[in-house]
């Protein structure tokens, strides 16, 4: 094993840049994606019937094709195609369109905003219709009843399939290496080519990606603990089982 | 162009459909041997000695922290290099390259066991103890209580992640893409670059994985209801 280096500052450097990079993209993509969740578990719901089965059709487009592809055909298919629009290169929007973190975003978006959006939905729906009906009885008005009671309720309800498919999308970005943006996996294997080692590298953002996992997982707990209402469940592992993404119904 | 591309897909449709069959014999594959590997998992998660047990909580939990992609690409570097020191040790000398198939299998199949451990561990324990304990009542041998009683009845339970799984399986082959590998994604990605219709040739990998996990929904659905036979029914709501 050989370590040596790790005191280089260029390494040094596209280590960190490679760390940061992977945090924005997992809280840009959290953020993005579960507001897109809600929407989505909502277009299904309460959306009128052709724009509800889009949303089904994309849905069911997102979870059953790899990310790996999903990422690919935004990055090469889509951005490509952008290319060739005439002016576009000279528009503000066109830095922006140029930068793989744009698309590696985009996709992780859109790929939460599929999966959770299915266990917003399937959580949306377990709430008693009765106390939708008290909150109307009450005199809130139909958006006062949706963000005050019923996602509330839902999401007590999924809270910890939730945070599991937090830690599947940081388990994720990785990928975003095979479009050339500089993540952690992407500064090993730069450093790779470089020095030649390869478990080095390799085995230090494993090492890496093992404690954030365990870190978001303890964050979350807390999360789960302190959401209103909420009783963890107890003698739960510190790694939530894989969540039932596609299960539960077929597409 | 829109000419170019079309006669490009057609050109391509050869080396795709082999592609796609790769990754099905890859899928396929790892998933019998991710299975036992799940099946010794959940049996040393659950062994009464503590040792074991600790093995088995190592392997799930460690494989699951850590990225997919990251595993692939450590698990083929590690596999040929360990194969090299192997044959080396045996007295050939020089650096053995493993069959790229002979990887995708091993490292996907390691990866999927982690998560068929924790599907099957959780099965197993949902089986009402009274039913095992009926089996030792009756003489069974441990075997038998197993192939008889633990199987049948924890098969109806552990169905559903173990339909996920197999779902998450075919998606992760196009991980193998990066090692290199022809299956599916690979061949793809080559038509895209080769052709210059990218969005044409990713959108078309697109179709045929949605395909296979279409379909696979719809198998696993049936298996499930012949798996349920003869147990009660719950009227759904």
């Amino acid at each position: 094993m050989d370590f040596s280096w790790l005191g280089d500052p260029f390494y040094q450097e596209y280590l960190i840049e490679g760390f940061i990079n992977t945090l924005w993209l997992i809280a840009v993509s959290a953020v993005g994606g579960l507001a897109l969740a809600v929407l989505v578990a909502i277009t299904r719901l309460k959306a009128p019937r052709p724009l509800a089965l889009a949303v089904q059709g994309f849905t069911t487009v997102m979870r059953g094709t790899p990310l790996l592809v999903q990422l690919f055909f935004f990055y090469y298919g889509v951005g490509r195609l952008l290319e060739g629009i005439p002016g576009i290169q000279d528009s503000v929007i066109w830095p922006l369109l140029r930068d793989p973190f744009f698309y590696g975003a985009l996709t992780f978006i859109l790929s939460v905003g599929a999966y959770s959006g299915e266990v917003i939905r399937g959580a949306l729906l377990s709430v008693p219709p009765g106390e939708r009906e008290a909150g109307r009885a009450f005199g809130l008005t139909p958006l006062q009843v949706f963000f005050r009671l019923w996602l509330p309720r839902a999401i007590q309800q999924c809270l910890p399939t939730l945070t599991g498919e937090m830690i599947l999308l940081l388990k994720s970005v990785p990928l975003v290496s095979t479009i050339a943006m500089m993540d952690l996996l992407q500064a090993a294997n730069i450093i790779r080519d470089e020095t030649f080692l390869v478990y080095e590298p390799l085995m230090l953002i494993g090492g890496i990606y093992l404690a954030m996992t365990l870190v978001l997982t303890l964050v979350l707990r807390q999360v789960e603990r302190h959401f209103p209402g909420m009783k963890p469940e107890r003698g739960r592992g510190w790694l939530p089982r894989r969540s039932l993404h596609t299960h539960g119904e077929a597409p | 162009m829109n000419n170019l591309s079309q006669e490009g897909l057609a050109d391509w449709a050869g080396p795709i459909l082999q592609g796609a069959l790769t990754t099905l014999e890859i899928a396929v594959l790892a998933y019998a041997i991710g299975l036992l590997l799940g099946l010794i998992g959940a049996s040393a998660r659950l062994s009464p000695w503590a040792p074991v047990r600790g093995l088995g909580i190592l392997y799930s939990t460690a494989v699951r922290a850590v990225p997919e992609l990251l595993l692939i690409i450590l698990l083929y570097y590690a596999g040929s290099q360990a194969l090299t020191a192997l044959t080396n040790a045996m007295g050939f000398s020089g650096q053995v390259s493993i069959n790229g198939f002979v990887t995708a299998v091993g490292v996907l199949a390691f990866v999927q066991g982690a998560y068929m451990t924790e599907v099957l561990r959780g099965a197993i324990l949902a089986i009402p103890r009274g039913q095992l304990e009926a089996a030792d009542a009756f003489g069974f041998s441990a075997w038998a209580r197993f192939r008889r009683i633990v199987v049948p009845a924890m098969l109806p339970t552990a169905l559903p992640g173990m339909s996920n799984l197999w779902l998450i399986l075919i998606k992760d082959t196009a991980l193998i893409s990066v090692i290199g590998y022809s299956e599916l994604f690979f061949t793809i990605q080559q038509a895209a670059s080769s052709t210059r219709a990218h969005f044409l040739f990713y959108a078309a990998a697109g179709v045929i994985y949605l395909a296979m996990t279409l379909s696979s929904t719809a198998l696993f659905a049936r298996l499930e209801r012949y798996l349920r036979r003869g147990q009660p029914t719950t009227e759904e709501a």
